[in-house]
């Protein structure tokens, strides 16, 4: 889309969404969000980026194939499962460990499930990017063709 | 825990093939060794299920009925072990058997996640878990259908995911009204809850829909014609993939729910099931006397098949007396013991008859009888491999099939479903006339010409399709312990008690709410 105000309010955006998808990514586990509504966002962001600058221009800045992204994303998922395996509870099982680190008002938790969230977070932004992309492909195929 | 493996071992590396996007060597190394891998998985599961008795695991650590279950008893772990077994061949086979730019758009990525796909639900004790495996599976096979889009695979795979999403739906109907029924998706609460509601027709009603669509899944009369319109489009590695694998799980689900779960009305279901299964076996095999393709009459004589598989599941419930009896009787038994054995046997020899298929086509081009000829004299180690399994494949004597169909029909003839036996004998018969076409137009006769460059990569068709006939020869001369594993298989399936004892143990089961704080484990 050639519109200056699109593009110019896509270089403030793309940030400004990402950002907000991680912080729906950490708090999603008590709250509402997680990784999939993260992902999305994340992948919306770079779907705008798309719209504006084209796709190539979005893979370039995403600079990871999204199949890759897929693909790791899944790994980590599917692997959070494993450390609960390791200490002879069920798979997926949810192991939770309690950081205090300097300076924070309260005690963090940390868990496995975080570990599952950030891998959907990642999966689903790479097969919704890859779908975004292979779609503009297409679109730009046909207009090559015409 | 090692329940959990047959999942998770294909999913891992599913994702590490994505995640090496590009490299093929890499990929088909891990590929085949998580294959291998599988195979290990399967042993040791199936070792560990005869030993120590079934298996089962709570995913995330929330107990039954509240969590996910996965459950491994004797047929399950057998069907898991056949998957990697499967795999394995496959794998390797698809090293020679399949263009590079498959391996580059994701052909292990695909292989692997199908595996795991079918692998879950082997494993699953729960029906939408079961669901969640048969989309996964629908998802992956309809991509390794279309991969390369030709005009001939995007003509079968349409009528393939047409009606399997039909069946999906079908599917996910009947889990709604089970669930709202019930309140149950748990397999084995379900045959608790079920037989608890004392009504036996509104029951048998809630099966309905999911015995139908199983039975689109596994190809049975009269929604059988995807299976014969797609199998012969993608490369035959992947044709081999879908027959050894894809239609069988629709008949292991079969044998799971109307043994575990819908056993209220088992006369009525036991009619419908020999009924559907004579059909299956003459509509099949009829379908393969007309074609001229080595992988349509082979694609068709898979959906005969499926009708053996079911006869032996009929004539069990229908030797079985109503309620849940003390002593199985021992027709019940053999019947299903049968089925299983003839599962096993099948998986193996079907997969085997289509990497042959396939290695014919590599060699010659193509796999139209008109066009073929000779092979025996030109290829006569690959000739005496397609005879071996294609005689296995219609019951000759001491070969594997022989096996099963005299187990199938000795039940048949104590049980007194005398026609369903004649018809088993007839269709038989026709399979080995199929088997024989094959044999003399592809073998026999003057060879014609043959291809300029034969493709490379020969020793990694060759060795696959040993390994599976290796293993057909050992089911053919162990068929006594096949037999016996079959029997106990059978004898576990018909009395579900071990199995809701193992997914739902202790008595004031199903009362405990599960909480957060610990994880769900009373």
């Amino acid at each position: 889309m050639n519109s200056v105000i699109f593009r110019s309010s896509t270089q403030v955006l793309l940030p400004f969404m990402l950002t907000v998808s991680v912080v729906v990514l950490f708090r999603g586990h008590n709250e509402p969000g997680g990784g999939f509504v993260g992902g999305l966002l994340a992948a919306s962001g770079f779907a705008l980026h798309a719209m504006a600058f084209g796709y190539r221009s979005a893979q370039d800045t995403l600079r990871i194939d999204p199949r890759v992204l897929i693909g790791v994303g899944l790994f980590i998922a599917a692997g959070s499962g494993i450390p609960s395996l390791l200490v002879g509870e069920a798979y997926l099982q949810g192991l939770w460990i309690t950081l205090e680190p300097y300076g924070f008002p309260e005690p963090l938790k940390v868990g496995t499930p975080l570990a599952f969230d950030v891998g959907v977070y990642l999966l689903v932004l790479g097969a919704a990017f890859l779908m975004v992309c292979t779609l503009e492909e297409y679109r730009h195929d046909a207009d090559d063709g015409s | 825990m090692l329940v959990t493996l047959p999942i998770l071992v294909p999913l891992l590396a599913c994702a590490a093939c994505l995640a090496l996007w590009g490299r093929v060597r890499a990929q088909q190394v891990v590929a085949v060794a998580t294959a291998a891998l599988m195979v290990v998985v399967g042993v040791t599961l199936l070792h560990a299920v005869l030993t120590q008795g079934i298996q089962a695991a709570a995913l995330g650590g929330w107990a039954a009925p509240y969590g996910v279950a996965l459950v491994a008893d004797p047929l399950g772990a057998v069907m898991v072990l056949l998957t990697a077994i499967v795999g394995l061949a496959v794998a390797v086979f698809s090293i020679g058997g399949t263009t590079e730019a498959r391996w580059a758009n994701g052909h292990a990525a695909l292989m692997l996640a199908m595996l795991g796909a079918i692998s879950g639900a082997f494993v699953s004790g729960d029906l939408f878990n079961i669901y969640v495996w048969f989309e996964l599976m629908l998802l992956s096979s309809f991509v390794l259908l279309t991969l390369g889009g030709e005009r001939a695979q995007l003509e079968g795979a349409i009528k393939y995911v047409t009606l399997n999403l039909l069946s999906s739906m079908v599917f996910l109907a009947g889990v709604g009204l089970v669930y709202a029924s019930t309140g149950t998706l748990n397999l084995a609460d379900l045959a608790i809850r079920l037989d608890a509601m004392d009504d036996a027709q509104r029951a048998t009603a809630l099966g309905a829909p999911l015995l139908v669509a199983f039975a689109i899944k596994a190809a049975a009369f009269p929604l059988y014609f995807w299976l014969p319109a797609s199998y012969h489009t993608p490369p035959p590695v992947v044709s081999a993939l879908f027959a050894g694998l894809l239609t069988k799980v629709g008949v292991y689900t079969l044998i799971r729910v109307t043994t575990l779960v819908f056993d209220q009305e088992r006369a009525l279901l036991a009619d419908a099931v020999l009924l559907t299964a004579g059909l299956t076996m003459v509509s099949g095999v009829l379908g393969a006397m007309s074609q001229n393709d080595i992988r349509r009459i082979l694609s068709f004589h898979i959906v005969s098949q499926i009708g053996y598989m079911l006869m032996g599941l009929g004539i069990a419930l229908h030797a079985m007396p109503p309620g849940d009896p003390a002593v199985l009787p021992e027709t019940a038994v053999l019947a299903l013991s049968g089925a299983v054995f003839y599962i096993i046997h099948h998986i193996v020899v079907k997969t085997n008859l289509f990497l042959i298929a396939g290695a014919i086509q590599a060699e010659r081009g193509t796999g139209d009888l008109e066009r073929l000829g000779g092979m025996a004299r030109t290829h006569p180690v690959l000739a005496g491999l397609f005879l071996f399994s294609a005689l296995s494949l219609a019951g000759i004597p001491i070969l594997s099939g022989f096996w099963a169909k005299v187990i199938l029909v000795r039940a048949g003839l104590e049980e007194g479903t005398y026609l369903i036996v004649g018809v088993s004998l007839a269709v038989s018969l026709l399979t080995l006339f199929s088997m024989m076409k094959i044999w003399t137009r592809a073998f026999w006769g003057e060879p014609a010409e043959p291809r300029a460059t034969p493709s490379a990569g020969a020793w990694a068709r060759l060795v696959p399709i040993w390994f599976l006939a290796s293993i057909t020869l050992a089911i053919a001369l162990g068929a006594p312990w096949v037999y016996e594993f079959a029997t106990s298989a059978a004898q576990a399936a018909l009395l579900p008690d071990a199995y809701i004892e193992t997914v739902l143990p202790g008595p004031e089961v199903g009362v405990q709410p599960a909480t957060p704080e610990t994880g769900g484990r009373p």
